[in-house]
């Protein structure tokens, strides 16, 4: 990988960032319209000396990574939709199991088949509540190619910080199109390295001990301690346990390792939300044509502003409820029927004051659809 | 070392009923490890989902119990991160060849270096006693009340047709065999299928009628037969045991690691390949 000055495709930057991030091993399955990745991936890992994994389905990709990550490796796989839908079940034991991991969902339109090369936003649930059970997950986003190259590095780090999958939801539109992109030196961006035990050899090691600290060291495969991985409901050694204080236990770390910082985990930016009496709040491409509305409304006159989300879970409640006090209006802007707008209005006092200005027809949101809705709600007629 | 050196006492006693062939097959597994002076640190165990699959928790080797029939994939993940390891994968028959069905044919045509063995009691064991793929025609099972409806996989045909490159089939009965052939296969270079027919007294005894523990095995030693033997060749239609392929190919991860090393050797040249199109 070299740094300097790039212009290159959103699945592209993906890829360099997943590089940057220190990427050693990726197992993927072709899909539209995430391919690209593999594509790039199976040209460049093998060259560093790293692995390219060509699997026989989108579920036994997200297994092989979760395998190669247990030997130490840092991991990701890249799919869309219906891959999506497919690798659940191993998202969930890679929550369990605790695995640092990233999986890529290009989102395309669904349910199903569905428009495989329209732009959609449409997985933001799935990501959250895909696998089964209680849990939390982490999922991270971006509109604009230099963000999904430092977002991509962001959930390498998360995922090595957290022990937990990290879903990097972006969408069709981001992933295709072309930009300029930098990509700095080496080092000039912080890359987590994974927390190894300090435990020797012929101590005890208990995998899943939490340190005080919350965090839960590592051990190799192949390296002095041996140790059970599972699915189950496990104790500290990971063996299998129906003791429910057991399970309580597990399944309040797994939750609170990651709900618990939620406000340390947001990533987000503000555009001329100083002084705005409306407020925006979007993401992925849908944040980029919000921004250009914002831009032409402010020209206006008009005191408009945007939040762009780029951690979609947890969902950044505090953040989002003190951004909405004291606005006149607040708009979710996103390619859905309204995921991140019900989760806008749980998180805030008024929720009848958030409306939603969305498509999910397979083509992009336009500044003229947001616009309508907007004026609709100041009774500005459309 | 002693069988139980190998063992995490913590964990026990394990799951499995009276009478059930996976216990014999765990000790041989152990025995065979133990007879090629293997370090416990260089091995891992990879399962799915099954009675089969609580094994490599009892096991002290890096142990991984994954989901329903995808041991082979996860596994394949740890062979291609740390191809030094030894990975063995105990599978079910349910686990192996219905919803892992898949990820054993396509393990067996890269012919990637892990030592599958199929312990096939010809039902699911842990869900209480559905049929399987491996079910004879015309047994009964919990779903299979008037019978089985289709005809089993020769587990044999089909990991050769899909290109394993070492097959075995042998049975619990059969405990000196087993250890000899589950060593050939840990030492085999390539995907080695091991099929081991194993009892459920529990469930497929009891619906079929078969009697207990000691009389299924008995049926193990009258029903098959040594590949290749003159008695085999008498009677065609006893089940036979023993290694059906052994054959040296290339080696996935290895063949992998060598175009690492070639692309790598390349660029340090630095005949352009660095730069590259994507570059």
């Amino acid at each position: 990988m070299k740094s300097g000055t790039t212009f290159i495709q959103g699945n592209e930057a993906i890829a360099q960032g997943a590089l940057y991030a220190g990427l050693q091993f990726f197992a993927g399955y072709p899909i539209t319209p995430s391919t690209e990745i593999a594509e790039i991936l199976s040209e460049k890992l093998p060259k560093l000396g790293r692995k390219f994994l060509q699997m026989e389905d989108e579920i036994s990709s997200m297994c092989a990574i979760i395998g190669a990550s247990l030997t130490g490796l840092k991991v990701m796989t890249a799919t869309s939709g219906p891959g999506f839908s497919l690798k659940q079940e191993a998202i969930g034991y890679a929550v369990m199991a605790e695995v640092p991991s990233v999986v890529v969902n290009v989102q395309r339109g669904g349910p199903s088949t569905g428009i495989p090369t329209g732009v959609a936003q449409g997985d933001v649930m799935q990501a959250r509540w895909g696998t089964h059970g209680d849990h939390s997950i982490i999922t991270l986003t971006a509109s604009n190619l230099q963000d999904v190259f430092l977002m991509t590095i962001e959930a390498f780090n998360l995922a090595e910080t957290y022990r937990t999958p990290v879903i990097l939801l972006f969408d069709e539109v981001v992933a295709h199109m072309r930009e300029k992109v930098k990509i700095p030196e080496p080092g000039k961006i912080n890359v987590v390295e994974r927390l190894h035990t300090s435990v020797p050899e012929g101590t005890n090691f208990h995998p899943y001990l939490t340190r005080e600290d919350g965090r839960l060291p590592m051990s190799d495969f192949g390296g002095v301690h041996r140790y059970n991985v599972t699915g189950l409901v496990h104790d500290m050694w990971g063996f299998p346990s129906n003791d429910p204080k057991v399970a309580y236990d597990l399944l309040h770390h797994l939750v609170d390792k990651i709900e618990n910082k939620a406000d340390l985990l947001a990533r987000y930016k503000e555009y001329y939300t100083e002084d705005a009496e409306i407020l925006l709040i979007s993401f992925g491409s849908a944040a980029r044509t919000a921004l250009h509305m914002v831009e032409q409304r402010r020209q206006r006159g008009l005191k408009v502003g945007l939040l762009e989300l780029q951690t979609l879970w947890p969902f950044p409640r505090q953040l989002v409820r003190r951004m909405c006090e004291g606005k006149t209006h607040v708009l979710v802007v996103e390619m859905n029927m309204g995921q991140v707008c019900q989760e806008v209005r749980k998180a805030v006092i008024r929720p009848e004051k958030i409306y939603l200005a969305n498509r999910f027809d397979g083509a992009s949101i336009s500044p003229a659809d947001i616009l309508n809705v907007l004026n609709m709600i100041r009774g500005k007629g459309v | 070392m002693a069988v139980k050196d190998y063992m995490r006492e913590r964990f026990l006693p394990h799951i499995w009923c009276a009478g059930c062939g996976h216990g014999i097959i765990m000790g041989n597994m152990i025995r065979a490890i133990d007879q090629l002076n293997l370090k416990k640190n260089d091995i891992v165990v990879v399962s799915g989902i099954g009675c089969s699959s609580r094994m490599p928790g009892y096991l002290d080797f890096h142990t991984m119990h994954t989901i329903h029939g995808r041991a082979l994939a996860f596994a394949m993940g740890v062979k291609m991160g740390q191809p030094e390891l030894n990975v063995i994968v105990p599978m079910g028959d349910g686990d192996a060849l219905a919803i892992g069905g898949n990820h054993l044919i396509h393990a067996a045509r890269r012919n990637v270096d892990l030592t599958a063995i199929i312990m096939n009691n010809s039902i699911y064991g842990m869900t209480g006693g559905q049929y399987s793929p491996l079910t004879p025609t015309g047994k009964k099972a919990t779903t299979a009340v008037y019978g089985t409806d289709s005809k089993p996989f020769d587990v044999v045909a089909l990991a050769r047709g899909a290109g394993a490159t070492f097959v075995a089939r042998t049975t619990t009965y059969h405990v000196k065999e087993m250890i000899d052939i589950i060593k050939a296969a840990i030492l085999h270079k390539g995907f080695s299928v091991v099929e081991i027919m194993s009892q459920c007294p529990t469930y497929y005894g009891r619906k079929n009628k078969l009697g207990g523990a000691v009389e299924i095995m008995e049926t193990f030693q009258e029903k098959t037969v040594k590949l290749g033997s003159k008695k085999a060749e008498a009677s065609p239609e006893l089940i036979q045991r023993g290694i059906f392929v052994q054959e040296i190919q290339p080696e996935y991860v290895e063949s992998y690691q060598a175009l690492t090393a070639a692309l790598q050797k390349t660029a340090r040249k630095g005949n352009g390949l660095g730069g590259g199109h994507h570059g």
